[in-house]
Parts: structure tokens; C-alpha cells; sequence
């Protein structure tokens, strides 16, 4: 195996232009799990932990621009302001050693279904930034994922950055484990509210082959939300929003839990992001 | 934590009979005391060398090649593109087997390496040695193995009672002729008590109940988790033997079943104790070590096996799924009347312990209750699953889950509180269990739940400084309630655990004790077989020399197989067992230094032995005092004296009426679990896990709690996430990422009573403590779930979508 150490951003654009397979690497958390258990051998690795940008955020227009390698300890720290959802989603993440290890970037390069990044990505509508020697371009994170495993991602591409817009209202995301702690999603569940435009956003997550969104639920919240006063719902609109989203998911059977658990736990998960959203709302967060 | 050693109780008896009168037993360092483990520091530093670190520079590693299957013939194997990879000095396989063919426990019924047959998916059929573990593995892939596909044998039930489901091993193979073997069934035995003894059936006692209750639970495959996977080292020898470095619970059975193997004398199978990284019974069994041998001896070099996680989830025995049908009738007030049981074990492919699980589960089916009439028949099964052994709690944790299951569900038919109703039934000193056999030691069970039912309660959510902290709620920071439908439960349970080996085994242990002067100062080398395996056994017996021969200076020699046997580091048995070996053989020793002192006129010929004492370094005198400094007594000279330790007999079950005093002593844990579920979403908190233990005698109290918080979270695990999941003979989820064990978040504070009644047949009066927290906890919590949402929860662990109701 080769391991391929470029000492610039350009140089790691045409190393993977140079050799597509190449297994780029940061923290490490998915790709050498995969290396040590003998399920994956490539014939290169490109190590892109000692690039500056990659590690760096900063805000860029209405955006908050989070290069792929940030950590998720850094996520935590810094930028719950920027991204709250996403915040919440990386303080989620397996363990403190993980967390100070493993990034957003990684996470759409894995392009698990259980990956805990996704949701908040997909409700937010975030872009996914894609770099190659060809040039860079941004694909919304609502088209990136093609099933698990798989993503739009070229093969000559670098995932670089993300691009956050910048919260415009309540923002909540709730992750289901079998434990406290330290836990794989069964499945998970992020609502983004936009106050100016009064439009909603739905993600969900380990409920599907790719990370999905229910454009039904997110159509009759941004009809039934208290734009003005952020009223809590009534049990009965609560209800079918969580209804609209349990049905937008594609849920199995597996080792995790079952599929009648997951369109049930995100049905309550949906109900109460609702909730605590108009909560935040009466709050201020718009 | 809020565990509070101060606050543990001393029984009446609580003085330890066997501690010699004039012998201070809370000198610093000594037996009572809690002085620091000697591997404490180097573990809690990341330094300690566990089996897996160690290295020479010569070795070559080994790698074992699975079947994929979980029932399949082997047809042939085909290892000549395997030896021809570059780096590759062996590639072995059942031909290569020097000696028997066949291992195990009880029963050698475990190939050495398939032949014929697989009977679980991950049984080893070729082991490989190479100068790097990539090398090794590239030629496991590159052995050829024709397999013929079987049905799986995945229902135990079906197994036990289809007389057309096929057999797992052939007719004869392998002959058990002490249990009623036929068929798939490894062991039945049956307990009679009462009308049941006389023929009756439940019919005729069900209709003399004023209540009855009726369950059937399952707890699933538990596996033991512990962190060092299996590993060791194995060195040529220039005589032909080899010395093996292995992290193991008892040297002396794995030499008696790897040197027939092997076709070498017992004695050329030299075994030393390498660091083990926790055990809880999954290290009873052989793994790796005779592989490890017959590469070396096949190579003439050092050879290395190091499991990983995934690869560790077959190479050890698992705790025995069970299937259990339970019915208990009581009268009016609450006074049980009969039981019934049926349980079955799910012993997978091999044997292992499974008869032993199966006695165990029988005898203390019925866990600490006093019934009249008992019928119990418990059954180990041969399938094609993973093989199921030992694991802390051994069969009693099965039971445990059932019959406290049982109780809860009784009193709430009686309208009654589930700790009455316990209490009504308890057995005491003087009560005999459904073998037959009196307790003989005090059992005080009433006390011990009135005990934990009076501890404080931990405070409501309303209490809490801050009662939307993620934390403190379930889901923790994942976020999923800040306190919506979120109830609280409470429940108890307490559970009955044998301690030490039972049913006539000849269970002993062997301690050599050596006493000197170093530099001036007295010195004891104690040394012993026994493995340490993390809880804390190198520590006692250091004190107990510390207690006996009155010395600060003790060191704890490795073990190894350079002394005879200890016995296993299982059944809580340890402290008891080879606690009274070394207690023994300091006595012998201390009884030469009397004669030396006798013979150096320092007292009189007739000077009788009970004024002499050995007390801080120095020879006393109850009458005179100080006679003499011992280093002055000792000279020169050495003092060695090694004993034999028996704990009292025990007999067989009566195969027919399950009757037989064929256990040593009982240990009882009773807890208290206090939870916060989320109703809706199906997700645990645990609150409060609260305990109260009797021990006897509390040798080393800080240890001691580490071993009750420790059994508690086990259970803890079971209750709510632990399970090897398996489907047609498939593991499915083999990693830590898919089977869960408590995190420090899941993990509540408890709060422990630690009770002193001695009992008079033991050492120090101490009692084993190890398992039975780990009975207690699991239905504890359960009962907590239920309280809080209503539902039955037959099965442990209880999963989210039993909790919501979702698919019921």
C-alpha cells in the first residue's frame, strides 16, 4: 500500500487525480478500522492530515464555511452558534477520543446511512463542496448521498468543505441508541427552522439507505408552524408531522433495531423537535 | 460514586472464626484491610503487560483459520498454496494433531481442529505460523477447505424435544454416562420436592392455590466483554516440551487437556500466568493454547496468537441463552405453594460446562424461596450455535431472571409489595433448599431486604438542580426527551448463587509459602497457581500472609505451574479456596518457626503453642511478650512449607429427584434499582442501583466494592443491552460497536451495604463475592421497566421496541 503524503492542497488535488482509488485520510476513525478488520485494501492512501485548510472554518456570505477535516471536538467548542443542529449532532458521536479525531468530511466520505453528520446537513440544506485538478463544485448534501456507501463524490474529487448556512431560526437534532452513550444511531432526526423565509427542513437518518428528508412534513410545518408566536402545536398537527416523517423513511430490520421501532421513534423524535423548536422560538431564537 | 464502606454492617459473628486470637486483623496491610493492589498502579498507567505485549525476537505469529459455516462436513483441505506463501512456516491442520484429537472441560468433545465436521460458525480447521500476522493471514485465504452445507441446528428447543430434528454429534460421541444423555440433550436434570416427589402433578397442586402465576422468559447470549482478548505465547522447549505464557482462570486444567493433545507428559507442558485483561468465565475454556503449542513445537520457534475483538467473539464460550417456562402458586397470604420450571440452555455446538451450568440452574432454580413441592427440569442442549459456558453468575443468573420475574408478578396478583411478598418466603439459617440441603451458615435474607428497601431513595426529577440536563435524562445527550413522558420506576431482586465448585468435585487448592530474612528483615514469598484475572486475589494473599505470619514484607510469586493446582479463578471461589490454602500453609509455617523458637530455649520444650503468636516482625508471648525479633528466630535459614486446601465435600444430584447437599456455601446479593424510562421511546436511565451484600467477612473492602459494582453493571448490561445476537448459528453483531456494554453514563451510582455474618465453615468466615451481583441486578432493573411502564418484559435484555410496545 502506498501512502501519499502531499504538502499542499494542490498537491493532494493531483495526487487523487493521479491515483482515483486513493483512500484519503484524516482522523483516521472509519478508514483504519476498515484496513485493520481486512474489509478494505487500497492500493494508496492520501494523507490529508497536515494540510492546513482542510482543518479550518470561517463564515463566507450567509455561510458557515467548515473545511472536511474540523473535528468534531472543534464542531462542539466553536461552532455551536453557526451550526447548531450539527453541534448537537457531533457531541452525539461515539467518544471523546473519537470526537477529537473523527470530522464532517469523513463522515460524507463514508456516506454511511448511520453517520450522525448527515441529518443536520440535509435539513439545513447545506452544500457539499467537491474539488478535483477539473475545478470545485458545490452539490446541496440533499443530493449527495446515492445509497450506503455511495455518494455523487467523482473520483478524482476531494470533499474540501461544507458550507452551513447560517441558522435562521430553531434548530434540533435527537439521535436514538440503545445506550446513554457511545452508540451507533438506530435512528436519527434533525428539524431546521428558517424564520425569514418560513420554510423547515427535515433530515433523517439510519432510517433509509442514504439520509433522507420528508418534503411532505416539511410542507405542512412550514404551513402549520406559529410563524408569529411559535404556539406549541396541537397533539393532533404534532401527530401527523410525525406521521409525515416516519412514512418518508425507508427503515430494515437489522442488528440495531427494527423498522416498526425506527418509523416510531422518529414519528415521537419529529413531535417533539417541533415542540422544543417552538419553544426556542417563544425564546427568541426567532 | 456514593458507595460507602463506612457504612457496612458487622454481624454477630462478625469477628471471622478461623483468625487466630492476639493477631491484630486490621494491621495495616493485613486481612480487613485495603492496601493497594500490587498491578494497580502499572494498570491504571497504561504500563502493565497483559498476555498480548509480549514479544521475543525470534517469534513467529499465529493465525487461525474459522469455518464459515455454522454445520457443514468437510470434504478435504487443501493447504499446499497456504505453505507456499513466502514467510509461512506452518500450515496445520487436524492430521497434525500430535495426541487426542479432543478436548474439553468436562467433556472431551471439542476438536483440536475440525475433522469431519463443523458444528458453529467460527470453529477453528487450520491454524497458521508466519514471520507477520499479514503474512499469515494472506495464507489462511489461501487455504482450501470443501465443505458439504447442513441445516443449521439453531433451536434448542427443538433440539431437546424433536426426536426427528438431526443430532449435532454423532451417536457415542461423546459418552456422558453419568447424566442422562440421549440425543442433543447434554444434561437434564430433574428436581422433586414435596407432592412432586410423590408423583403428584401441577394440576393437583394448582388447585389448592389461591393465586398462580404463569411466565415464559428468555435472557439471551451474554457475552463476558472482558478487554484482553485471548493470547498468549508459546516457546519451544530443549527437552521437546514447551512452557506456554497464557492469560488463563486455572493453569493446571488447561495443561491437563492441551498435554494429551499435544502427546507429551503433563510435565513438559510448563505453564506461567501472563497478564490477563479480565475473564468473568470466557477464559475456562481453551482458545488458542494448543494451537499455539503445536505450531512451536512444529516450527521450533516462539509462536504468538493475539485474537482481536471480532475474532474473540468465537474464540470463547458465551453465557447460555435460556428458555424458561415458570409457574408459582401461593395461598391467600402470599406463602408459595409449589413451583414448576422448565429450562432450557442453549449449550451450542460443544459442551464446555454446560452439564455444570445445568446443576446449577437446577438446584437454585427456585431461587431463595421456601416451597413446599418443586418440580424443575433443566436441560443443556447441544445446537449449532456458539458455544455456550461459563460466565459469572453460571446458570443462576438464567434462573435468577425467571423466578424474581415470577415474584414481581405474583405480588402484584396479590396486590401485595413486592418485597413483602419476598420476605414472607425467604429462606434462612436452618432452611432448606429444593435439594434438599440445609443452609448451615447464616443466610439473614429478610434483613438484607428490608435493609435495601430502607435506603434513601435517590431524588425525584423535580429535586434535581438542573432536571433538563441530557444527562441525568434518558438518551443523555443525544437528545431525545427533556423530560417528556419520562416515569420512574422502581424494583428489587435478589438472587441465590452457589459458591465454590459443587457436586462432588474434588476442589482444592495448593499454597507454597516461604519465610526469611532479607537484609535484616523478615520476608514472605507466597506462591501460588491461582490466576489473577483483575479481581484483586494477588492483593488478599499477600494480606492474608501479612495476617498470619505478622510480616510487612510479602511478595506474591507469579503463577505458574511450578506448584500444584489452585484450582480455576471461577465460582467466587478464590478467596475461599486458595485463600485457605495460603492461610493454611502459613500456619505450617508458622508452626516450624514456634519449634525454632522452642528448640533455640527462647521459651520452654512444653511452652504451650497458643501464647505464641508472630505479631509485627517479632516472636510474642501473650504471658512474657517480645521473645525475640523472627528475622533473629530465622538466621540464615528458610522456612517453606506448602499445603493442600480442601473446602468440605459435596455429593452428586441424584439424577431422578435432584437430591443432594451438592453445594459448599451460599452467597446472596439483594438490590434495589431505581430507573427513568421513556416511556414512548423505549430508552433507559438507570438512576440507582442500589445493593446490600453479606460476605462474611469483608477481606479487602475496597476491592470488594469494585467486585459489587462491577457484578452489578454486568447485570446492568443484561438488563438493557448486552446480547450476542444470533440467527441460524450466525453471530451478528461481533464488535463493540454493535454489542453494547454500559458506559460510565449508563452506569448509576450505588450505593452498597456490605454485611459481615461469618460463616463458620470458611476462612475468616468470608463467603465468595464475586457472582451473585450479578444475579440480582439484572431482574432488579427489569422489575424497575416494568413499574414504570406496565408491560410484562419477558425477555432480558429488554430492547427499546419492547419498552414502546412497537410490534407487539
Amino acid at each position: 500500500m502506498e501512502f501519499l503524503s502531499p504538502s499542499t492542497w494542490e498537491e493532494a488535488l493531483a495526487a487523487k487525480s493521479g491515483r482515483p482509488e486513493a483512500v484519503p485520510i484524516t482522523g483516521g476513525t472509519d478508514v483504519m478500522v476498515e484496513l485493520n478488520f481486512d474489509r478494505r485494501r487500497p492500493g494508496a492512501l492520501l494523507d490529508l492530515s497536515r494540510l492546513p485548510e482542510p482543518a479550518q472554518w470561517r463564515a463566507e456570505g450567509g455561510h458557515l464555511r467548515l473545511g472536511a477535516a474540523v473535528t468534531y471536538t472543534a464542531i462542539v467548542e466553536h461552532l455551536a452558534g453557526h451550526a447548531p443542529a450539527l453541534a448537537q449532532a457531533a457531541r452525539s458521536v461515539a467518544s471523546p477520543q473519537i470526537r477529537n479525531r473523527g470530522s464532517v468530511g469523513g463522515n460524507l466520505g463514508s456516506a454511511s446511512p448511520a453517520g450522525d453528520c448527515h441529518p443536520p446537513l440535509v435539513a439545513a440544506g447545506a452544500e457539499v463542496e467537491l474539488a478535483s485538478v477539473r475545478g470545485v463544485r458545490r452539490v446541496p448534501a440533499r443530493e449527495f448521498y446515492l445509497g450506503p456507501g455511495s455518494s455523487v463524490r467523482e473520483a478524482d474529487e476531494l470533499i474540501s468543505a461544507v458550507l452551513v448556512p447560517a441558522p435562521a431560526g430553531p434548530q434540533q437534532f435527537s439521535k436514538i441508541g440503545t445506550r446513554n452513550a457511545m452508540v451507533i444511531a438506530v435512528a436519527s432526526f434533525c428539524l431546521v427552522l428558517d424564520a425569514g423565509a418560513r420554510t423547515v427542513g427535515t433530515g433523517i437518518g439510519s432510517a433509509g439507505p442514504r439520509p433522507l428528508r420528508s418534503p411532505e412534513a416539511e410542507a405542512f410545518l412550514a404551513a402549520e408552524f406559529d410563524w408569529e408566536g411559535g404556539a406549541e402545536p396541537s397533539e393532533a398537527a404534532a401527530r401527523h408531522f410525525g406521521a409525515l416523517v416516519a412514512a418518508a423513511a425507508e427503515p430494515i430490520d437489522d442488528v440495531r433495531g427494527t423498522a416498526a421501532y425506527r418509523r416510531h421513534a422518529l414519528a415521537v423524535m419529529a413531535r417533539r423537535a417541533w415542540v422544543w423548536c417552538a419553544a426556542d422560538y417563544r425564546k427568541g431564537a426567532r | 460514586m456514593s458507595q460507602t464502606p463506612a457504612a457496612r454492617a458487622r454481624g454477630d459473628a462478625g469477628s471471622a472464626a478461623g483468625t487466630r486470637a492476639g493477631l491484630s486483623s486490621t494491621a495495616r496491610g493485613g486481612v480487613g484491610t485495603s492496601p493497594p493492589r500490587p498491578d494497580g498502579a502499572l494498570k491504571a498507567a497504561g504500563e502493565f503487560a497483559f498476555s498480548s505485549d509480549m514479544w521475543m525476537e525470534d517469534m513467529l505469529w499465529g493465525m487461525t483459520l474459522r469455518s464459515p459455516h455454522p454445520h457443514a462436513l468437510i470434504r478435504a483441505i487443501d493447504t499446499a498454496e497456504a505453505l507456499a506463501v513466502p514467510g509461512v512456516h506452518a500450515v496445520l491442520t487436524h492430521e497434525d494433531v500430535p495426541g487426542e484429537k479432543r478436548y474439553g472441560l468436562e467433556t472431551r468433545d471439542q476438536p483440536v481442529l475440525a475433522f469431519g465436521k463443523v458444528r458453529y460458525k467460527g470453529e477453528p480447521v487450520a491454524v497458521v505460523a508466519a514471520d507477520h500476522p499479514e503474512t499469515a493471514r494472506r495464507a489462511l485465504a489461501r487455504v482450501r477447505v470443501d465443505y458439504e452445507v447442513l441445516e443449521p441446528i439453531a433451536d434448542a428447543r427443538r433440539a431437546a424435544f424433536d426426536p426427528d430434528c438431526p443430532l449435532v454429534h454423532e451417536e457415542g460421541v461423546p459418552a456422558h454416562p453419568e447424566y442422562n444423555q440421549r440425543g442433543n440433550i447434554v444434561r437434564h436434570q430433574p428436581v422433586r420436592t414435596g407432592a412432586f416427589a410423590e408423583g403428584a402433578d401441577a394440576a393437583d397442586l394448582r388447585a389448592r392455590a389461591a393465586a398462580v402465576v404463569r411466565g415464559e422468559y428468555r435472557v439471551g447470549m451474554q457475552d463476558q466483554a472482558f478487554l484482553g482478548p485471548e493470547s498468549g505465547l508459546a516457546v519451544p522447549a530443549p527437552d521437546g516440551g514447551v512452557d506456554l505464557y497464557i492469560a488463563t482462570q486455572w493453569l493446571h486444567v488447561d495443561q491437563s487437556q492441551i498435554a494429551p493433545c499435544l502427546g507429551l507428559e503433563q510435565e513438559r507442558v510448563r505453564m506461567t500466568l501472563a497478564g490477563v485483561g479480565g475473564a468473568f468465565g470466557a477464559r475456562e475454556d481453551l482458545s488458542m493454547q494448543i494451537h499455539a503449542c503445536m505450531l512451536a513445537l512444529r516450527t521450533g520457534r516462539p509462536v504468538k496468537f493475539v485474537y482481536n475483538r471480532e475474532e474473540s467473539f468465537f474464540g470463547h464460550v458465551h453465557r447460555h441463552p435460556a428458555a424458561m417456562r415458570f409457574e408459582h402458586g401461593a395461598d391467600a397470604d402470599g406463602r408459595l405453594l409449589y413451583a414448576t420450571l422448565e429450562i432450557v440452555l442453549d449449550g451450542g455446538a460443544y459442551a464446555s460446562t454446560t452439564a455444570a451450568v445445568v446443576g446449577v440452574a437446577s438446584s437454585l432454580g427456585v431461587g431463595p424461596y421456601e416451597i413446599p413441592h418443586v418440580s424443575v427440569d433443566a436441560y443443556g442442549v447441544y445446537t449449532t450455535n456458539p458455544p455456550c459456558g461459563a460466565m459469572r453468575g453460571f446458570g443462576a443468573v438464567q434462573a435468577c431472571f425467571g423466578y424474581e420475574s415470577q415474584m414481581d408478578r405474583l405480588a402484584a396478583k396479590l396486590g401485595m409489595h413486592p418485597v413483602e411478598l419476598r420476605r414472607r418466603n425467604a429462606l434462612a439459617q436452618g432452611s432448606r433448599v429444593a435439594t434438599g440441603q440445609r443452609i448451615d451458615m447464616p443466610l439473614p435474607m429478610a434483613e438484607m431486604l428490608e435493609r435495601v428497601r430502607a435506603m434513601p431513595m435517590p431524588a425525584r426529577r423535580g429535586e434535581l438542580a438542573d432536571p433538563a440536563d441530557p444527562r441525568t435524562l434518558p438518551g443523555g445527550l443525544a437528545n431525545t426527551s427533556r423530560g417528556e413522558r419520562v416515569v420512574r420506576g422502581v424494583g428489587y431482586g435478589v438472587g441465590l448463587k452457589n459458591l465454590c465448585f459443587s457436586e462432588s468435585f474434588d476442589d482444592y487448592s495448593t499454597a507454597r509459602v516461604r519465610l526469611e530474612a532479607i537484609g535484616g528483615e523478615p520476608a514472605a514469598l507466597v506462591h501460588t497457581a491461582a490466576a489473577e484475572v483483575g479481581q484483586g486475589l494477588v492483593t488478599l494473599q499477600g494480606q492474608i500472609a501479612h495476617t498470619e505470619l505478622g510480616v510487612e514484607r510479602v511478595t506474591v510469586h507469579p503463577a505458574d505451574t511450578s506448584v500444584g493446582s489452585a484450582g480455576s479463578s471461577s465460582a467466587s471461589r478464590q478467596s475461599y479456596v486458595t485463600g485457605g490454602a495460603v492461610k493454611a500453609a502459613c500456619e505450617a509455617v508458622r508452626e516450624r518457626v514456634f519449634a525454632l523458637v522452642r528448640e533455640r530455649g527462647l521459651v520452654a520444650p512444653d511452652h504451650p503453642a497458643g501464647d505464641l503468636a508472630l505479631e509485627g516482625g517479632k516472636v510474642v508471648s501473650a504471658a512474657r511478650g517480645v521473645l525475640a525479633p523472627l528475622a533473629e528466630v530465622l538466621g540464615t535459614g528458610a522456612v517453606e512449607e506448602t499445603r493442600v486446601f480442601r473446602h468440605r465435600p459435596t455429593r452428586a444430584l441424584d439424577p431422578t429427584t435432584g437430591q443432594g447437599d451438592s453445594h459448599v456455601q451460599f452467597g446472596m446479593c439483594v438490590h434495589r434499582a431505581v430507573v427513568d424510562v421513556d416511556v414512548e421511546l423505549g430508552l433507559v436511565k438507570v438512576v440507582a442501583l442500589d445493593a446490600v451484600q453479606d460476605v462474611g467477612r469483608a477481606m479487602h473492602p475496597r476491592q470488594l466494592l469494585g467486585q459489587i459494582q462491577g457484578g452489578s453493571a454486568q447485570g446492568l448490561g443484561l438488563a438493557l443491552m448486552e446480547e450476542v445476537q444470533v440467527a441460524d448459528g450466525v453471530i451478528r453483531n461481533p464488535s463493540f460497536t454493535d454489542y453494547l456494554i454500559p458506559t460510565i453514563l449508563d452506569t448509576p451510582p450505588m450505593r452498597i451495604e456490605v454485611l459481615e455474618h461469618a460463616d463458620p465453615h470458611a476462612p475468616y468466615g468470608l463467603r465468595g463475592a464475586g457472582e451473585p451481583p450479578t444475579l440480582s441486578s439484572t431482574p432488579a432493573i427489569v422489575a424497575a421497566v416494568r413499574d414504570a411502564t406496565g408491560r410484562p418484559l419477558t425477555r432480558a435484555p429488554v430492547r427499546p421496541e419492547d419498552i414502546a410496545g412497537v410490534g407487539d
